[in-house]
């Protein structure tokens, strides 16, 4: 069995291992896709469809996070089809959630010629921001339904299924379960949901507060690398700081130990290195 | 061209439809005695050599998919009956499920036998309350009579509830496994993985009755009716304006015409109006105007010309004083109502389309929606959003069916 696939990309030749996806090959061929719901940790869930290419002798455009390439494939990633594909994804996606924390949404907007106000008019997501625990908050009008957060927290990474899509059609969203607040959920706390949403739809409490207060600064915000004290498995923990104030804590997507993920500790337990009260030893 | 009976039994017929008699009389027990000494090879070019194409609507060369599935690795191999028939305006199954059970599941026998698989599932919908007593009585004779069971084929039926998303197949897998009826992607296809992850074929109710009535009988025999490119009957179910609605067998080829005029067909347009449109395929389908029904006749060439396929062969007739853009609507609410809501081009496209629709501005808007539908049909998942622009598409396409 041959180890290696040769296909073109607009027209350029690329050798790629076998097994590798289309999306791969068009960013070897440096020829790369948009993506909205690909993430580089998990599953491809192919709901977003804004990176779907042409391939010789399909009927219909194919989702390159997901298919694997083949010997002799003909990819196309720049065809008006898929322009159209790539310009009305993102227009439906504008006429329905809030982009204001989706920087991919923006560009492939920006990038496809999308106008945000075609489709607007009908029915949105809007809906109440669900603050109802310390740790994280639930804006889900700005969510795309990229099921991110649903893989994330199911056999992907966390394996605790708190949540999933429930509903169907437009009606379908992302829930803990009959609508429950996330502390009478399954949920764990532990935020790798919140670690992989791309549009702030799922945002940590801390964060939410400064933003709303108009006190979170990007450019102020300094980051710390260091590991995690909680236990012996070793996460790579990146102290994201304020301030001289911790405002959030992540573990990057390519470190060896973790691959992102962190547990309710690892993630939120960081108030006892700010804390202004000291222990009081006993006389 | 007249009414035929193969696939349904003739009216006259004695026997229960779901007892011992009716497998000898239709030529059941034959057919399974037939095959029991047959090779899978030779079951497969049987069945390629009939030319049988799948019934659900897709069109797929039954003999390649069988012949897919017998040669796909996997220890377990699985069937399944897909009776899920939810489309719009389409009741065939369900007629050929009262009228005559054993026909789908002896279909189902042999294709278990043929590709080796020891487990079949019937999924039927969920609303065919008597029909699945029906097939389920059907089934007991069967195990009785030992064509089913341990040592042969188990069969367990599965009942859906309520979603006319699975009955695309492979999110009637997903169903069949306890998930969320949300379609996979594919490739891989389920010959290669279906059903826990194992070659699967999945085959509408209609093309397992083709398959029973084959091996009761024998190629020659098959090709006695249909034209040069697609052999045998086809069951159309005909709703709307017409004087006799209701599932009727013909040979394909069969003009479209007759099957709406003829006497024993259709029997003409009510109350002597004139035919407007016809809604061919179900609400996934083509709406063709009067002069292109009188051209068109029952096969995939024909129809092709047009830009229509059978699909599950529904036709559902509008004359001359029906509002298509009223029609448009309702049919826009089914696709915004029955989208799983997975892809962004049909869970937010069907809701526009829906909307764009109830405001009037069907026409105005045609460039956004021709825009929307070719995205739709491009990019999304599974073939109900690929489908619910067609039928808008295929209006846009013919203003003079539109009255406003």
């Amino acid at each position: 069995m041959a180890t290696s696939v040769t296909l073109k990309v607009d027209g350029d030749s690329v050798t790629l291992p076998q097994g590798t996806t289309l999306r791969e090959a068009c960013e070897k061929a440096d020829h790369p896709v948009p993506t909205l719901c690909w993430h580089e940790n998990l599953t491809p869930a192919n709901a977003c469809r804004a990176c779907v290419v042409e391939v010789k002798g399909s009927r219909t455009l194919v989702a390159s996070c997901s298919r694997v390439a083949e010997d002799g494939m003909e990819v196309w990633t720049n065809t008006e089809r898929v322009q159209n594909a790539r310009k009305v994804v993102a227009e439906l996606l504008l006429s329905t959630s809030d982009a204001t924390l989706a920087p991919d949404l923006k560009d492939l907007a920006q990038a496809s010629g999308a106008s945000a106000e075609r489709f607007r008019g009908g029915a949105t997501w809007e809906q109440p921001v669900r603050v109802d625990n310390e740790l994280y908050v639930r804006d889900l009008s700005k969510c795309i339904l990229c099921y991110r957060c649903v893989e994330a927290c199911g056999a992907d990474w966390q394996n605790t299924f708190a949540i999933q899509v429930s509903g169907r059609g437009f009606d379908a969203h992302i829930d803990a379960g009959f609508g429950r607040e996330l502390a009478e959920s399954d949920c764990v706390f532990c935020g790798n949901c919140v670690a992989v949403c791309p549009t702030g739809a799922l945002i940590g409490k801390t964060e939410w507060d400064l933003r709303n207060q108009g006190a979170w600064d990007e450019e102020r915000i300094s980051t710390t690398t260091t590991i995690c004290s909680y236990c012996g498995v070793g996460c790579e923990l990146k102290l994201h700081v304020l301030d001289n104030k911790i405002v959030k804590v992540t573990s990057p997507m390519d470190n060896p130990v973790s691959h992102g993920m962190l547990c309710v500790k690892g993630r939120y337990g960081y108030e006892f290195v700010q804390s202004e009260e000291t222990l009081v030893p006993n006389s | 061209m007249s009414e035929v009976r193969r696939l349904l039994p003739r009216p006259d017929i004695q026997s229960s439809a779901t007892s011992v008699e009716r497998l000898t009389e239709r030529g059941f027990d034959h057919a399974l005695s037939r095959i029991s000494t047959m090779t899978s090879e030779d079951i497969i070019e049987e069945v390629s050599a009939s030319g049988i194409k799948g019934r659900g609507g897709a069109a797929f060369p039954t003999g390649l998919k069988w012949s897919s599935v017998y040669k796909a690795l996997g220890s377990e191999k699985y069937v399944v009956m897909n009776a899920d028939e939810s489309e719009l305006g389409t009741f065939k199954d369900r007629v050929l499920l009262e009228q005559d059970p054993l026909g789908p599941l002896v279909g189902l026998l042999i294709a278990a036998h043929c590709v080796g698989a020891r487990k079949a599932f019937c999924y039927i919908r969920g609303e065919y309350g008597e029909v699945e007593q029906n097939l389920a009585d059907a089934l007991e004779m069967l195990r009785m009579t030992g064509w089913v069971g341990p040592h042969s084929v188990e069969v367990e039926i599965r009942r859906g509830a309520g979603a006319y998303i699975a009955g695309e197949e492979t999110a009637l897998f997903n169903s069949i496994e306890g998930k969320r009826p949300e379609p996979r992607v594919k490739p891989p296809f389920p010959t290669q993985k279906g059903l826990w992850g194992s070659p699967t074929l999945i085959q509408n109710v209609e093309t397992l009755a083709n398959i029973a009535i084959l091996f009761a009988h024998d190629v020659k025999w098959f090709k006695e009716y249909g034209t040069q490119d697609t052999a045998g009957t086809k069951l159309v179910a005909l709703s709307g304006h017409i004087r006799r609605p209701g599932v009727y067998e013909v040979p394909f080829g069969t003009a479209l015409t007759d099957i709406l005029q003829k006497a024993d067909l259709g029997g003409s347009i009510t109350s002597g109006r004139s035919l407007g449109a016809v809604l061919l395929g179900g609400a996934a389908g083509t709406f063709l105007g009067p002069k292109e029904v009188e051209n068109a006749s029952l096969d995939y060439p024909s129809l092709n010309k047009a830009g229509a396929s059978i699909g599950s062969g529904a036709m559902m007739v509008f004359d001359d004083t029906v509002d298509l853009s009223w029609v448009l609507t309702r049919m826009a609410r089914f696709f915004a109502e029955e989208s799983c809501g997975q892809c962004v081009p049909c869970r937010i496209g069907t809701r526009r389309i829906l909307e764009i629709a109830e405001s009037g501005n069907l026409r105005t808007r045609s460039q956004d929606l021709r825009e929307l539908g070719q995205a739709m049909r491009d990019a999304s998942i599974c073939g109900l959003g690929q489908t619910a622009p067609v039928a808008l598409l295929s209006v846009l396409d013919r203003p003079e069916l539109m009255h406003d």
